[in-house]
This record gives structure tokens, C-alpha cells and sequence, in this order.
């Protein structure tokens, strides 16, 4: 029977991994998740047949309401919003794993081992920063909680009494199985959560998100170790490495190290640098009209689309608007930069929901050469992504970022609300070279103008 | 390999993981990063297993700390399963070429 359970456990997590795989392209994802979905459910029916004496009653209506919770929420969510689902739905992993792990400390009749203690001890605490953590990064990203970073002096010495403290409790359950030790080094753990992510700003929230994906699966993995459960430990590994590699991915998008994001580096910082100064600059201002005609009349047009965008919920319009341009014989393309929108790969989706064909939307590394022969380049929605200075000036603070090359285009159109600095609090220089234009106005508004002058 | 503690046999398959998980998460698109992240979220619902098993009689008992908590458990671990394959699936609808509309 043991031998049974562990096969079928290996199929769930084979299953687990061709998910995964599934996702290299969008041909295959589709195919990918449905075997998600079989290997999750193999998963489930195994772990029944094998309980000891289950509640079937408890179980059952755990599934159902869960079930149901969840396939509203996944029918409702706007795509705009899935960066605050994500973190919520981090959050539940990281309380179902103390739930668990204090569910088996209390399970009375059940003594555990050395090990068995360390595993329990790094499942829960995991589990309990994942939880805060994740909770308010959910805050922070649905606008529940000020998006601003939250710095208080001697913060890093208090998360650092913390985690000792932590790790004194930690040490005193494994000598002694104390279940008082086991909550206090819980709840602390609670607390070193929420500070952890209070003093990080909301632009930074796509590293935040990633690295919390990585701690639902080392939570996940963790447990696995406890209840020797190895589609846990697959599974946990899989998903800690995935957001690991995310993190990475967007920090180095930024040009930041993963201590720097979190010891909130960006938005706590006055903006040491050319700041949005005094100095009188010029810039040329026009219509969504004059905006339109010069793209009309271009051959390539590339749009660079940011956060702004979808925060406006212009994303529908633009593709309305970008399909005018195509009917008129022009080429249109859209350069996606890594750390655009709240989390990995969120303008894309967003796009997507647009209906704009996936293969006009390009990485900057696909598209950053071809800015040199394109017309004119419209950005809406995006501010320091297209910012030269992270090239070429050494005192500013996104110097040595990537970005996307909008400057080299031969026209370069800028749609924004106003001449307000950008997340970073910078100027842009971009917007006063002699071949930009701005053009005020919501992005909505301005793009439904540009249809109307087609 | 007889008489390998647990703990070593798990760590084995734990290291082997992450560098499947590795090599496999290195080949997504970026385009399909955020269907990557909710994916994940459903995968790690199956910390699921872990909370069925605390939903067990414990001598007799079937309302027990334990086993409600455990039951929790299985309704939160339920909500990222279904929402998570789910919200993936419809995000992917999304990524379906469109024909050309003429």
C-alpha cells in the first residue's frame, strides 16, 4: 500500500513538473495546466484512500467551500487586479502550513523526533512570514494599505532582535517539545513577517510578490518533510525555485540586489539625483489628434505601454486604436519592459485581455535593437523605463538599469497625466528631447481621442 | 541504500527538485510569467495532502483541535487549487490566437 501511494505521488508530481513545462509557450500551456489539474486531484483521491480514518464529512466540506470560493474569485478577478490575488492567495498557503504544523504538534498521542522537530520548526515559521507577509503585500497592492514604504529608524535591529528571538523559542521547543515555545516562535515569526514588507514601496512589489511565491513552496516543501510526503517536497521545490528565479528575473530588470528591495531601498531614499528641479525645460506639447496623424503616416510604430495604462484601463482601447493603425498599413508592435506592471509578465496578460496577438508584444530583449528604425514611438503609462539617464548618467539612482531604448526612435510621443515625476521621483529627459511630444490627458481619454481623429 | 534515515532520502529528492524546477522554470516565456506565478499558486495548494491528514479520528474523537484546524486547512489549501488553475486557465484562454478579423 505504501509502495501504491508513493507511485501514485510521483505521477501527481510528474504531472506537477509538465505543468511547468507546459508554459514555454501558449500552444502548450493550455495542455499544461489540465494535466496540473489531473495530478492534483490523483493527489487528493491518494491521500484519502491512505488516511487513517479521514473525516470524510470535514474533508468533503472543506473542498466544496474552498472549491467554490476559489472558482469565484477566478471568474471575477479583473486582470489588473491579479497581483493582489496572487499575494492573497501566497498568504493561504503559508497559514494552511501552521495551521498544519500546529494541528500536528497538538496532535496528542504523537511524539516527534530531532528532526522531525526542525522540520516542524521551519515549516511553521516559514509558513507564519509567508502568512503576514503576504497579507500585506495584499494591503499594499489593492490600495488597502498606503502604498508608500512605512520606515521607522532602528527597524533593521528590531527585525534582527526579532529573528533571534525567533530562533532562542525555536531552540527551546526542540530541547524541550515546549508547545508554549512553539507558538511564541509562531507568532513572532507573524511579526517578522509584517515588518519585513511594510517599509518596501509599491513599485517594487513585482520582486516582493515573486520572492512570497518562493516562500509559499519552501513552506509547501517544508511540510512535506514533516509528513515525509515526498509530492510536497517535489511540488514545494519546484514552486520555491520558480519564484526564485522570478525575483531574480525582476531584480535584475531593476539593476537592484534582493537585499536592496528588501531593505527598502528605492522609495525610502529621498531621490538622491537629478529630482524633478526647478529648472525651466522645454518641452513640446500636442493633441491626440497631431498624435494620431503622425503615427498614421508612420511605417513602424512601437508602443510601450506601463502600469499607467492599466491603472487607467486603457489597455482595450489602445488595441482598438493600434488595429486602426494597422488597417492603414502600418506596423505595430508593442515592447514590453521586465518589471512593467506590479508582477512578472502582468502587462502581457493584460494585453492579452486586449486581444492584442501575442506575437506583437515583445520583450525588451527582442525589441531594444529595432527602436533605432522605428518611426515613432508612442509611451503611455510608462515613465522610468524609457528614461536615458539609467544609461547615461552615473548619478542617478536607476543608473544601470536596463531599459527600453525609446530614445533612439525618430519620433517619440508621451502620453501622461501631467509633467509629475515618475515612481522613482525623477525627471525624464527623454520628454524634453527635440523629437518628443507630449500629450496630456488621461490615457483613456487620450487614446479614444486618437480613434476618433483616425 | 537500506537504513537511510527518511530525512536523507527526502533531502536527495528535495535537491533533485530544485534543479528540475530550475531548469524547467528557466524555459517559460515572460510572457506567460504571471500564468507561471497563478500555476504555482494551485501546485502549492497541494499542501492540501498535509491538511487532509490532520483531519483524522484521534481516538475516537472526531472534533478535535487537530482536526478542525486540519479542516481549515483543507478549505484555504481548496481556495488556491481552484481559484489558481482556474484564474491560469482563463488567463491562457487569452493567450489563443484570434483569427484576423477582416
Amino acid at each position: 500500500m505504501a509502495n501504491a501511494t508513493a507511485l501514485a505521488y510521483l505521477v501527481s508530481a510528474v504531472l506537477f513538473i509538465l505543468a511547468l513545462k507546459g508554459l514555454s509557450s501558449p500552444v502548450s500551456a493550455r495542455q499544461g495546466n489540465v494535466y496540473g489539474m489531473i495530478g492534483m486531484a490523483i493527489a487528493i483521491v491518494t491521500t484519502l484512500i491512505v488516511a487513517n480514518k479521514p473525516i470524510l464529512g470535514l474533508i468533503a466540506g472543506g473542498i466544496i467551500v474552498g472549491g467554490a470560493i476559489g472558482a469565484t474569485l477566478a471568474k471575477r478577478v479583473q486582470m489588473t487586479q491579479m497581483p493582489e490575488l496572487v499575494a492573497a492567495m501566497h498568504s493561504l498557503v503559508g497559514l494552511v502550513a501552521v495551521l498544519i504544523a500546529v494541528a500536528a504538534i497538538f496532535h496528542t498521542g504523537d511524539h516527534h523526533t530531532g528532526i522531525q522537530r526542525i522540520e516542524l520548526f521551519i515549516g511553521a515559521f516559514i509558513g507564519a512570514i509567508t502568512f503576514t507577509a503576504s497579507v500585506v503585500a495584499y494591503g499594499k497592492l489593492s490600495g488597502k494599505f498606503g502604498s508608500k514604504p512605512l520606515v521607522f529608524k532602528g527597524q533593521h535591529l528590531l527585525n534582527l532582535l526579532l529573528a533571534l528571538a525567533m530562533l532562542g523559542f525555536g531552540i527551546a521547543y526542540f530541547m524541550t517539545e515546549s508547545t508554549t515555545a512553539f507558538l511564541m516562535m509562531a507568532a513572532i515569526a507573524l511579526v517578522l513577517g509584517v515588518l519585513l514588507i511594510t517599509p518596501i514601496g509599491g513599485a517594487d512589489m513585482p520582486v516582493v510578490v515573486s520572492m512570497l511565491n518562493s516562500y509559499s513552496g519552501w513552506a509547501a516543501a517544508g511540510i512535506g518533510f514533516t509528513l515525509n510526503n515526498s509530492v510536497l517536497i517535489i511540488a514545494g521545490a519546484c514552486v520555491g525555485s520558480s519564484g526564485a528565479i522570478l525575483s531574480y528575473i525582476m531584480c535584475k530588470a531593476m539593476n537592484r540586489s534582493i537585499i536592496n528591495v528588501l531593505l527598502g531601498g528605492f522609495g525610502a531614499e529621498a531621490a538622491a539625483g537629478p529630482a524633478a528641479s526647478g529648472a525651466q525645460k522645454n518641452y513640446r506639447s500636442g493633441s491626440p489628434e497631431d498624435a494620431m496623424f503622425l503615427m498614421g503616416n508612420a511605417e513602424s510604430v512601437v508602443i510601450v505601454p506601463g502600469y499607467g495604462l492599466a491603472v487607467a484601463r486603457a489597455q482595450h482601447a489602445l488595441q482598438e486604436m493600434a488595429h486602426l493603425l494597422h488597417e492603414k498599413g502600418v506596423k505595430v508592435r508593442y515592447a514590453i519592459h521586465p518589471v512593467a506592471g506590479r508582477m512578472p509578465g502582468h502587462m502581457n496578460v493584460l494585453l492579452a485581455e486586449a486581444e492584442v496577438p501575442y506575437d506583437q508584444v515583445l520583450e525588451m530583449e527582442e525589441i531594444n535593437n529595432d527602436f533605432s528604425n522605428t518611426d515613432v514611438v508612442l509611451v503611455i503609462g510608462a515613465n522610468d523605463v524609457v528614461n536615458p539617464a539609467a544609461k547615461s548618467d552615473p548619478a542617478s539612482p536607476i543608473f544601470g538599469m536596463p531599459i527600453l531604448e525609446a530614445h533612439k526612435a525618430k519620433t517619440i510621443l508621451v502620453v501622461k497625466r501631467s509633467m509629475a515625476a515618475g515612481y522613482a521621483g525623477l525627471d525624464n529627459e527623454l520628454f524634453y528631447m527635440d523629437k518628443s511630444m507630449m500629450v496630456f490627458g488621461d490615457a483613456k481619454k487620450v487614446v479614444e481621442e486618437m480613434i476618433k481623429a483616425a | 541504500m537500506g537504513d537511510v534515515d527518511p530525512f536523507v532520502i527526502n533531502l536527495t529528492i528535495f535537491v533533485l527538485a530544485i534543479f528540475v524546477g530550475y531548469h524547467v522554470v528557466w524555459n517559460v516565456t515572460p510572457a506567460l510569467h504571471t500564468p507561471l506565478m497563478s500555476v504555482t499558486n494551485a501546485i502549492s495548494g497541494i499542501i492540501i495532502v498535509g491538511a487532509m491528514l490532520q483531519v483524522v479520528d484521534i481516538e475516537g474523537q472526531t472534533i478535535t483541535l487537530t482536526s478542525v484546524l486540519g479542516a481549515l486547512g483543507v478549505l484555504l489549501a481548496s481556495i488556491n487549487i481552484f481559484g489558481g488553475f482556474l484564474v491560469t486557465q482563463r488567463m491562457l484562454e487569452m493567450f489563443r490566437k484570434k483569427e484576423k478579423k477582416s
